[in-house]
């Protein structure tokens, strides 16, 4: 890994982290536990359009294991794991298949997340009673992912190619995911 | 390749879209149904003297159950019509009568200075919320 990424991954998983906080911060206007933005995957879905899902993924993973021990517990760190890890690989296969764009991608991880938290505690807390949770996380995911999408959009738009490319202007042009894995 | 340049929806962006929709509301039907239908069975409405529960009644069926504790100390709690509610209570503030009537799984009627502690359980109780956050 060159100093490069070294920096790129530490810029991003700081930017996460801050975020992370900032979410924090915001009370919960809402009942059911679950329900918030999720900022954070707005440095996860740029790491994803302008480096690769790999780097995506990882940087979400470390962002997941500081946070958690930073602000949370153990239960906060599977529950973010399991709807990390879950949204991560949908956003990836869907963004494979380069049939949708970067909004459609982030509402269906914005769900997938919500669903991957909702497994999490199906196998911590041994229940089949979810579907109320499902149903509302369900929406507010969609609703999340929905913002978050536009979000990034404009994000990934504005931001200088240079940031991101591994160095050549040739490579800095592709999206970054196949053939911008810099490793 | 999509890229993050705003351009017109493509057919697949609206067939995933609309298919997270329509799973959406299938999920929203089906709550809303297994909720309708859970209201008229399996309730059970458990009624507890000092922590000790002293009847467990079925909230489909209409009764009468008088609490008789010391003191002449009384709470009537009458089921009917698939709702709970105390009807007469000896207790000097009668809080557990002004809560009116209750249908659901979860709700209780509390009187605190007779002891008395009237609840709905059934299978759609939410157990999540003491871990979740």
């Amino acid at each position: 890994m060159g100093a490069r990424r070294v920096a790129q991954y530490g810029l991003l998983i700081a930017l996460a982290m801050v975020l992370s906080y900032v979410e924090s911060l915001i009370p919960t206007f809402f009942a059911v536990p679950g329900i918030k933005l999720g900022l954070t995957n707005l440095v996860v879905m740029v790491a994803l359009y302008r480096m690769s899902g790999w780097d995506a993924v990882i940087i979400n993973l470390v962002r997941i294991l500081l946070v958690s021990m930073t602000f949370g517990n153990a239960f906060s760190l599977m529950y973010a794991a399991g709807g990390g890890l879950l949204s991560g690989a949908v956003m990836i296969l869907l963004k494979r298949t380069g049939r949708f764009r970067l909004q459609t991608v982030s509402i269906a991880g914005g769900i997938a997340h919500n669903v991957g938290q909702i497994l999490v505690a199906m196998v911590l807390l041994e229940t089949w009673q979810v579907s109320y949770y499902l149903l509302i996380l369900w929406w507010s995911g969609l609703a999340a992912g929905l913002v978050i999408g536009f979000l990034t959009a404009q994000v990934v738009r504005r931001l200088p190619a240079s940031l991101f490319g591994p160095g050549t202007a040739a490579e800095r042009d592709g999206d970054g995911d196949e053939k911008g894995d810099g490793k | 390749m999509s890229d993050g340049k705003a351009t017109i929806p493509k057919r697949s962006d609206l067939l995933l879209i609309g298919g997270l929709i329509a799973v959406g509301l299938a999920l929203t039907a089906f709550v809303l149904l297994s909720r309708m239908s859970s209201q008229s069975d399996a309730l059970t409405v458990t009624i507890r003297q000092d922590g000790e529960v002293v009847a467990t009644l079925s909230l489909d069926e209409d009764a009468v159950y008088t609490v008789q504790g010391e003191d002449d100390a009384v709470n009537r709690v009458v089921i009917e019509d698939g709702a709970v509610f105390m009807e007469e209570a000896s207790c000097p503030d009668r809080l557990c009568v002004k809560q009116g009537k209750i249908r659901y799984a979860g709700g209780s009627l509390i009187c605190l200075p007779n002891g008395v502690v009237v609840e709905i359980t059934g299978q759609d109780d939410l157990e999540l919320d003491a871990v979740a956050k």
